[in-house]
């Protein structure tokens, strides 16, 4: 079989041994991704190979436009950072050169700024479901979750600020991961909603998820909201065995709106936890149908603020109307942001503006940090009784493109079961446990109290020990 | 609460965002029907409920003042869009 098709640990494996050598690797992945993301559009841009740090040890791994990689193009997938090429790397990236991993020299497709769940907002264009080239990958680390479904790459790095790795691996069938907050650091991160966003792992199975949280968690200094806790060894809780382990199912998840093919789905892997030893029971997070709209107005707020400083100084584009020294500052900045976000960006950031303004700002902001304090509560209380709470991903299996592109509001509907995790700062997986008729994967999403991913590996790594599911691959 | 067209015209002048009129135009009737389903939160009685700006329980995370080399100057203004010397250029400000 193609090195490619392989995971890193299986990968790992051979390094080891010396049967194979990473650039074998390198050129069994470029093989791949010159015949098949023609078609999944995984990534952006063409191969800048002089970039190529040649490692021994780990197989290269696929980054995310967003994380910053020094000397290699990092634009949020929008024209406002164009050809930006950060002068640094982030936290994640120094730590996985450490470790010895080669960074791909290309970067995986995203919504501009995260800003999405489809991928469609790209200025690069829309990324492709390798299950089925017509539907959407889901977003906003669309190209990662792709490029690792089809194979095209290893292993990748997302972001994840209310959903955007976990329902892009539940519509491509691998695994992803949105760490505690604090537990991985944001530094050079191109921020979004800086109380939300965590850097995370997509992968083919649990093993890679664990191995590369294993590389990348840990305290940071130069990220103030990484948080000063000991980092465990995540392999250790790859055990088969969750007996007597207590599982939530929370009732606000399994209402109108659910496809009934995914509720179906969800079911038996409910079953198959219980028979595996698992105590599951039905349990109530009350304030969910909040979770959709106290995120529009905190995460649009922040994000209002962090994006005021693609202005056309420092970096990327400045508007060629504003070339005369003589022309307004202000008209410069306006014409720059308005010709150089798109349509979506735009949207987040006047809706974010406009929650903080005078007059609003208690009606909205301070009100949905409010409701942020009661959905981190029902967390706290379900908790209490309970190792992990199970839910479904996203409500329907991916959708095709184009369908709600024009409907921000049903888009925004898409993440309805993802996006209480980012308020309550809990770490989440999505594990793939089945497949619609269609031949469209779903996902399981798995929540744990705060630093306790291992109690994710322990459930997901038991599940998928027994079930199939990670081992489909989709025929491009 | 409702959102007029003027109003998003003056959030978009906050902003610094130059906007189309259609634009504009359909800006102001999605952000209407966005603020309209986030109205649902005011259904909620939060008078006694501290806000959570932040999940983590950090407060003024400090370091020690200790000098550290910055990045190089050429590095930093390699991306700028407009530069003069060692400096960001940018239109004129003060008359």
């Amino acid at each position: 079989m193609e090195l490619n098709f392989l995971t890193a640990h299986e990968l790992i494996e051979k390094l080891d041994k010396k049967e194979i050598s990473s650039s074998d690797i390198l050129n069994s992945l470029y093989k791949r991704i010159n015949e098949t993301d023609a078609k999944v559009r995984a990534y952006v841009r063409t191969p800048d190979t002089k970039h190529l740090t040649p490692s021994t040890k780990l197989p290269p791994i696929s980054i995310k436009d967003n994380i910053c990689t020094e000397g290699l193009n990092t634009e949020c997938c929008s024209k406002i950072l164009e050809g930006f090429k950060p002068p640094y790397d982030a936290t994640v990236i120094k730590k996985l050169k450490e470790a010895g991993a080669a960074i791909l020299p290309l970067k995986t497709n995203m919504d501009e700024f995260a800003f999405g769940s489809s991928t469609e907002n790209s200025f690069f264009g829309v990324t492709s479901n390798p299950w089925n080239l017509e539907c959407v990958p889901g977003g906003s680390s669309g190209g990662s979750a792709a490029a690792v479904a089809s194979d095209e790459a290893v292993w990748a790095l997302g972001s994840d600020t209310g959903g955007s790795i976990r329902q892009p691996a539940a519509f491509c069938g691998v695994v992803g991961l949105k760490p505690t907050y604090g537990r991985v650091s944001r530094y050079g991160l191109i921020a979004f909603a800086s109380s939300l966003d965590q850097i995370g792992p997509i992968t083919k199975d649990v093993t890679d998820a664990a191995l590369l949280m294993n590389i990348i968690a840990g305290y940071d200094p130069y990220d103030a909201t990484s948080a000063d806790i000991a980092k465990p060894d995540y392999t250790r809780a790859l055990e088969n065995n969750i007996k007597g382990i207590k599982i939530g199912i929370p009732k606000e998840y399994f209402v109108q709106g659910l496809d009934s093919e995914v509720g179906k789905i969800i079911e038996e892997a409910i079953t198959k936890l219980k028979s595996l030893g698992a105590v599951c029971k039905e349990v109530t997070l009350p304030h969910t149908e909040y979770a959709v709209p106290v995120y529009y107005i905190i995460a649009t707020a922040e994000a209002s603020s962090n994006l005021a400083r693609f202005d056309g100084v420092q970096y990327g584009y400045r508007t060629p109307n504003s070339k005369l020294p003589t022309q307004n500052l202000i008209e410069m900045y306006k014409k720059t942001r308005g010709e150089g976000f798109g349509e979506e960006a735009k949207r987040r950031i006047i809706l974010g503006t406009f929650a903080l303004s005078h007059g609003y700002y208690d009606a909205y902001y301070l009100r949905a940090l409010k409701v942020r304090t009661l959905i981190k509560k029902d967390f706290d209380d379900a908790f209490k009784e309970l190792d992990c709470i199970l839910t479904p991903t996203a409500p329907t299996p991916a959708f095709k493109i184009k369908e709600k592109v024009d409907d921000p509001l049903k888009m925004y509907l898409s993440d309805i079961y993802t996006i209480s995790a980012n308020l309550a700062g809990v770490p989440a997986v999505s594990i793939p446990c089945g497949f619609t008729k269609n031949n469209l994967p779903v996902g399981l999403q798995i929540i744990a109290k705060p630093f306790n991913e291992e109690a994710l590996f322990k459930v997901s790594y038991a599940y998928e020990q027994n079930t199939p599911w990670h081992e489909m691959k989709p025929k491009i | 609460m409702a959102i007029d067209k003027d109003t998003v015209k003056h959030t978009a002048l906050l902003a610094r965002i130059e906007l189309g009129d259609k634009e504009l135009e359909k800006l102001s009737r999605q952000l209407h029907d966005i603020l309209g389903f986030i109205d649902k939160l005011s259904k909620l009685d939060v008078k006694d409920i501290q806000p959570t700006s932040h999940i983590l329980q950090l407060k003024n995370v400090l370091r020690e003042d200790v000098p550290r080399t910055s990045l190089p100057v050429e590095k930093v203004l390699a991306n700028a869009p407009q530069r003069q010397g060692d400096f960001f250029s940018v239109p004129k400000v003060i008359e």
